[in-house]
């Protein structure tokens, strides 16, 4: 298990590594000089923008400048936006809207996909079942934007049932809308993927054998059937933790939550470089951590995924 | 399995389709009989059919130019020979959308056939050869996976803006290839092991016809299913995309711009958002019942 956890632990740090280089490649790579940008329309000094180049490293070679960054980030220093404030700070009131509505959506992902994946796979075939699935194939078709202006039109404009906008009625009220929203993708492919598992061990060998035993089917279907079946459901939750933190971009938008999908759309658009680095590597590195700790449940969920060699 | 147990429902048994291994010609009949995978082919026929002759479908109701526009008509709803009504720039809705499909069609395929074709040469290469080829593609791909695929695509479009067909479609492979080239290095793996495999090296084959003739034929299959979904997500992802302003640019015509272009208006004009979500998932919806019946035709298991 030690050898594992340290070879899992190796490789976060490879991939890391990787993913920052390869944002950091593209961000470098973005248009415009944010020095001038900076300054608008009075051209500043030669001085004053050889004194910012120089502080930002901006004169400094590819390489060097990489890693910088990386010396910055293993010290926990995201760096500093161009008009000097860190990114740290930048983040620091945005990252509980974000987290908040990113916990609720997987929170409900969570709860709304295991319930209508067990209730489907338990009414095989039967009407209830045929409904959930054409609902979930649904849901996965429409883009989101489109579910996110339709719920907002429906439910906020015509039935002024939750807000529709900001964040001023605080958690639910105003996280409810988004973040239902936000997990309606996720809430069809958990479900599926509950369904899809659970009748295939509620067919296994085993389950007849404890029901043949006589245990009741409650629990037959909860202690022996569901747990085996929840491995698929419990990989895909694990990823879609950190792609709900990156993917707020867009409900963000439309409801205008101030969270770090707004900060970071806004930070390309402006060509805060250094921002939009820092938003991503923080990103990434959630969305590292949760795929590990992930691995490390599968061994608690099914004894036959086994980390310990020999 | 015979034509007949075909036809039985398919709560049928479970252990009756595992005794023998379906042929060919059986998955293509339980396919044909699927009412999913007919329903699923005819709508991406239909908007295939869409994408390649939008003019014979825009016409129509007798309004198929596009770009023929009246801004006092701006807004308004369906009347006579404009059965969607028109835009905020007054031109006539139904033959934007019709005009749309080609544009989101056209960038699903094209990233999904360029990172198959990737995934099919990485993947049996990986898969096959393993060792350290196999170890550099794992940890690329690991990068690649290592964060949102939004995100990524999002950067890179802002990073080289042009807003064509071509170069949306490049950034969307740029990202796309990784899952499909992990599945097809996953299945050549199980694939390589095979009996037929060790009988063809002893037999003088050499690694390319193993490849070509054995490996790749029998491991395509999960990949092709999951080709299929790929459309559709892709498709999604053009539109919220070019929906954030970095994808597909105007004078384009594309569901992703119309949308984009319907948000300021959608509470006073719904239609705006309606026609062009319609097509779009609809045609998502399409490809994503075809490779889940497909998946349903080739593995057994999954019913």
């Amino acid at each position: 298990m030690r050898r594992y956890i340290t070879m899992r632990l190796i490789a976060l740090v490879l991939t890391f590594l990787g993913v920052t280089l390869l944002i950091y490649v593209l961000v470098y790579a973005l248009p415009g000089d944010p020095i001038r940008g900076m300054a608008g329309d009075r051209p500043l000094p030669e001085g004053v923008i050889a004194e910012l180049r120089a502080r930002y490293h901006l004169d400094e070679p590819f390489p060097v400048q990489y890693w910088y960054y990386v010396q910055g980030v293993l010290r926990g220093d995201l760096g500093t936006d161009f008009n000097g404030r860190p990114v740290a700070e930048l983040m620091a009131d945005r990252w509980p809207v974000t987290l908040t509505l990113a916990l609720t959506a997987w929170v409900l992902e969570l709860v709304a996909g295991l319930a209508l994946g067990v209730l489907s796979a338990l009414r095989r075939n039967r009407v209830l079942d045929r409904v959930v699935m054409i609902l979930t194939i649904v849901a996965i078709s429409v883009p989101i934007f489109v579910i996110a202006y339709t719920a907002q039109l429906v439910l906020g404009v015509h039935m002024r049932w939750l807000p529709i906008s900001g964040i001023a009625e605080g958690w639910p009220r105003s996280y409810l809308l988004p973040a239902v929203v936000l997990a309606t993708f996720g809430i069809a492919s958990v479900s599926r993927l509950v369904r899809t598992s659970l009748i295939e061990n509620l067919d296994a060998d085993y389950i007849r054998t404890a029901r043949g035993k006589g245990l009741p089917s409650r629990k037959v279907v909860t202690r022996h059937a569901l747990r085996n079946s929840l491995i698929p459901a419990v990989t895909y939750l694990g990823a879609d933790l950190g792609f709900l933190l990156g993917g707020t971009l867009i409900v963000e938008g439309v409801f205008n939550l101030p969270g770090i999908g707004q900060l970071l759309f806004a930070s390309i658009q402006q060509q805060q470089g250094p921002v939009v680095v820092g938003v991503a590597t923080l990103l990434v590195l959630t969305f590292l951590v949760a795929n590990l700790v992930v691995d490390l449940l599968y061994g608690v969920l099914d004894p036959r995924i086994s980390h310990v060699r020999r | 399995m015979s034509a007949g147990e075909a036809l039985m429902p398919p709560a049928g048994d479970p252990a009756g389709d595992e005794t023998t291994v379906p042929a060919d010609a059986g998955r293509w009949g339980r396919l044909r009989r699927s009412p999913t995978f007919l329903l699923a082919a005819s709508l991406v026929a239909l908007m295939t059919a869409v994408a390649l002759l939008p003019g014979l479908f825009a016409g129509l109701f007798g309004n198929g130019d596009p770009r023929e526009c009246d801004l006092a008509r701006s807004g308004m709803g369906a009347s006579a020979g404009h059965p969607f009504g028109f835009d905020m720039q007054g031109c006539d809705l139904y033959a934007n959308v019709i005009h749309g499909a080609r544009a989101s069609i056209s960038v699903g395929v094209l990233v999904t056939v360029a990172s198959s074709a990737v995934a099919v040469v990485l993947g049996t290469l990986a898969g096959f050869y393993g060792r350290w080829l196999d170890g550099i593609l794992s940890r690329l791909i690991d990068v690649f996976m290592g964060f949102p695929f939004m995100l990524g695509a999002l950067v890179v479009l802002i990073a080289f803006p042009s807003g064509s067909i071509w170069s949306v479609s490049l950034t969307l492979t740029l990202f796309g290839w990784p899952t499909l080239t992990r599945l097809m290095r996953s299945t050549v793996l199980s694939v390589r092991e095979l009996d037929y495999i060790t009988a063809g090296r002893a037999l003088g084959a050499t690694d390319l016809r193993l490849m070509v003739r054995h490996v790749v034929p029998n491991a395509v299959g999960p990949l092709i299913v999951l080709a299929a979904l790929t459309v559709g997500t892709v498709i999604v992802a053009e539109s919220a995309l070019t929906y954030l302003g970095v994808g597909l640019h105007a004078p384009a015509i594309s569901w992703g711009l119309q949308l984009s272009m319907a948000q300021n208006d959608f509470q006073s004009h719904p239609h705006l958002l309606l026609y062009p979500s319609l097509f779009l998932s609809v045609t998502v919806l399409g490809f994503i019942l075809l490779g889940d019946s497909l998946r349903e035709a080739l593995d057994p298991r999954s019913r």
